[in-house]
């Protein structure tokens, strides 16, 4: 146990890699492979959640909007390519009025445009966004509320939309994943393992950024903003950084849960859905970068586990866990490895000794 | 240092992927596939599972439950009785927790690794949707108990409540015969009540009926002034109802406090039975229409021992409504088939399910083995003051599904 701090973090992405590529695939069966690839992608939007609220204090209360955008774009572009050159996706022919394809609907044709899309919607409307909030130094539960009641309002023009977007029922029935049939049992794990690879290489990623100089500047903006901006840094472009990240993570995720799970249904873009994303990150500790991963599989892996083992009461369980954690646990599960290390911290040489507090105590 | 131990580990994590993800495609679309992915369900000497999928937590759980009970009630009824093929039926519960992505994990969990022979449950049209690829990818059958829009026919889906020309359309011709000219079309925003006033607004044109209005609330919404107000206002002679849950709530008391009445506007609804009826109360929907194959006081042997059962078990304030009784008569609907396949093997049930026939708590039901619903009789009823509907109306006999709407001309060009 005595890794010396460096090779802290390079030794834990290899023990995520190992478990992730060997370890899971060997033990599970395809149908829990599955389950794992889905809330892989919930760790992805975790991850986003991560940077922009444990390390910016932005309260993003509304990564479903994100999620949302960035999983229509790719079923979108899976149901017409299930359709077929010039045909309707098949929800369209049962509820569409017209036999055209929408104007919006026909760029996603192309599988480079429906990629591009993945990530170019969620981060542009998060710029837009964060640009208008942020300038106007909107925070705290103004912000929350913000975001909130934009994911309601996506989600409410979907469903509305039903002759255009499949209305509650979502875009269901996806057959195929750029050629691959999806009903294929090794196909399901070809996207097991893309999705596992994309949330390593970007948990490498956002590492990589909470070491830089950018990574401290967040941390000092969600301490103490004033300060920042005395120091003659803007904090408005410091969070907007974080934001946009964050929103593109969750576009990601978003496309990666479509192939997974086979649907993208306003269901899973609403209020409460955008909360459930956070539940994680808070349980597993918001301001750690395995805290949010580990933290999101395992809120749902309990969610799925114990509503199997209590279909009638496992909601109570999960309430009293999320009690427990934030009554208990404010820093999250991540915090505990204070307790259990202090010790041997202290006698360490301390690596990094300013850095460390500042991401245990967090504000809320 | 650091740097460069961290580019090392990412570029070994890539390679890793590369490794593992190259020899792990399998078949293209539209190729043969490689695994066969049908599963095969688990029957042993003296046990068949069956998967029970309904949402118990969530805005739909109040309506699910019921549908629960009764599925569970005619288990164990089965039970009592030897079971099927000499099997006990050992029900595996799932909450669908309402939401459409947790049906289809449950679904494939059901049939994956509990490997059921069956699976009953589902109430809106969105789980079915959602459900629909994980029944029709593995090859298990789904008994569905609710009314819906109709406009589907899955292999794998055995649709148990009625399709629109059990329930709509002849709700339409009673509406027609009573003199009805205008309606007003008031609905949930979501694909049952969309679907569905789209093929009103087609019958209403073939049949010389003005839409007077057509509005929807967003699912759950209270807010029903303005839409009263608009009804109200529109001079219609009667208003179609696909609000679902507890905006009826609102809805009829928005009605009733505009001094509308059932007997110069009635609202029919195809939503609201029994159970609803306690929910919203009575004193606001006396007098009103409903739509349905089923009511409490069907009047049928086999009902008075339904009802009788299942207040006996669940207590004597509770009704029983159409959902819960297709339901029930879904599990014998099961039972029959597999008796008459004498197997378990699903694609030997399927075969055997055109012609079953079971004399239900609704009447005799016969399943079309074709469209795999069910002939049901439509029956139009009014709400009485106690909270019960009764009959006013009915079809005469079962009515044969025609989910499509094929054999109506003016529902041409719908599908």
């Amino acid at each position: 146990m005595n890794i010396s701090p460096r090779l802290r973090a390079p030794a834990g992405f290899a023990v995520a890699a190992a478990l992730l590529f060997l370890a899971a695939p060997l033990v599970l069966s395809d149908f829990r492979l599955g389950l794992l690839a889905k809330y892989l992608c919930w760790a992805i939007v975790a991850l986003g959640i991560g940077l922009a609220w444990g390390r910016g204090g932005m309260l993003t209360l509304g990564q479903g909007l994100f999620f949302g955008l960035g999983g229509y774009a790719m079923a979108m572009h899976l149901k017409l390519a299930d359709a077929g050159d010039g045909k309707l996706p098949d929800f369209m022919t049962l509820y569409g009025s017209g036999t055209e394809l929408p104007w919006w609907w026909e760029p996603f044709r192309s599988p480079v445009f429906a990629l591009a899309m993945v990530l170019v919607v969620p981060m542009a409307v998060a710029a837009v966004i964060g640009l208008a909030v942020f300038r106007r130094r909107v925070r705290g539960a103004y912000f929350a509320i913000l975001s909130q009641a934009l994911c309601a309002a996506f989600a409410i023009w979907l469903v509305g939309q039903q002759t255009s977007t499949g209305g509650t029922n979502g875009l269901t029935d996806i057959q195929g994943f750029f050629g691959y049939d999806l009903g294929d049992p090794k196909n399901q794990r070809m996207v097991y393992f893309i999705i596992a690879a994309v949330l390593l290489a970007l948990m490498i990623g956002v590492r990589q950024l909470y070491v830089s100089r950018y990574g401290e500047l967040l941390v000092a903006v969600r301490d103490s903003e004033e300060r920042v901006r005395f120091l003659g840094y803007d904090p408005a472009l410091v969070k907007l950084g974080a934001y946009v990240l964050a929103a593109g993570m969750a576009g990601i995720a978003g496309a990666l849960f479509v192939p997974a799970v086979g649907i993208m249904s306003p269901a899973l873009i609403g209020v409460v859905p955008s909360i459930e994303f956070l539940i994680g990150a808070a349980i597993g500790g918001r301001a750690s970068l395995p805290g949010v991963v580990l933290g999101a599989v395992a809120v749902a892996w309990a969610r799925s586990s114990l509503s199997e083992q209590f279909p009638s009461g496992w909601t109570y369980v999960q309430g009293l866990i999320f009690i427990v954690a934030v009554a208990f646990l404010p820093g999250g599960l991540a915090s505990l490895k204070k307790y259990v290390v202090r010790r041997p911290a202290s006698v360490e040489t301390p690596a990094q000794p300013a850095r460390k507090p500042a991401a245990e105590e967090v504000p809320a | 240092m650091k740097r460069l131990r961290t580019h090392r580990v990412l570029a070994s994590v890539a390679a890793l992927a590369a490794v593992v993800s190259l020899p792990a495609c399998g078949a293209e679309v539209g190729t043969e596939r490689s695994g066969a992915s049908a599963v095969k369900p688990v029957v042993s000497a003296d046990a068949v599972k069956v998967g029970l999928l309904n949402s118990l937590s969530g805005t739909m759980a109040i309506s699910e439950v019921t549908v629960r009970n009764s599925l569970r009630l005619a288990i164990d009824e089965i039970n009592a009785d030897g079971g099927v093929l000499g099997r006990k039926i050992v029900p595996v519960s799932e909450d669908g927790a309402s939401d459409w992505p947790t049906f289809a994990e449950k679904a494939g969990k059901l049939v994956r690794k509990d490997r059921v022979a069956a699976t009953f449950g589902c109430w809106t049209s969105a789980s079915r949707k959602a459900v629909k690829p994980v029944f029709e990818k593995y090859r298990s059958p789904l008994f569905y108990p609710v009314q819906y829009e109709g406009m589907e026919q899955s292999p794998y889906i055995f649709y148990a409540g009625a399709t629109t020309n059990q329930q709509i359309i002849p709700a339409l011709d009673y509406l027609k015969k009573e003199g009805v000219k205008s309606l007003y079309l008031v609905g949930s925003d979501y694909v049952f009540p969309r679907t569905a006033n789209k093929e009103i607004r087609a019958y209403a044109k073939a049949n010389g009926i003005e839409i007077a209005g057509e509005d929807y609330a967003p699912l759950g919404s209270t807010e029903f002034a303005t839409i009263t107000n608009k009804v109200k206002a529109s001079g219609a002679d009667a208003v179609f109802n696909t609000l679902n849950g507890d905006s009826n709530v609102s809805f009829f008391k928005e009605y009733k406090s505009a001094e509308l009445n059932p007997k110069e506007l009635p609202v029919v609804s195809v939503s609201i039975a029994e159970e609803e009826v306690k929910g919203i109360g009575a004193q606001y929907l006396k007098g009103q229409l409903t739509s349905w194959n089923y009511y409490q006081t069907t009047p049928s042997a086999k009902n008075k021992s339904f009802v009788a059962a299942y207040k006996k078990r669940y207590g004597a304030d509770k009704p029983t409504s159409d959902p819960m009784e297709a339901a029930y008569t879904s599990v014998y609907l099961w039972k029959a088939m597999v008796e008459k396949a004498g197997s378990f093997d699903v694609e030997k049930v399927r075969k055997a399910a055109d012609g079953v026939t079971y004399d239900a708590p609704e009447g005799k039901v016969t399943v079309d083995g074709e469209t795999q619903h069910i002939e049901k009789t439509a029956r139009i009823g009014r709400i009485r003051g106690d909270g019960l509907i009764e009959e006013v109306w009915n079809s005469g006999g079962p009515i044969k599904p025609d989910p499509f709407l094929k054999s109506y001309d003016w529902a041409s060009g719908l599908s």
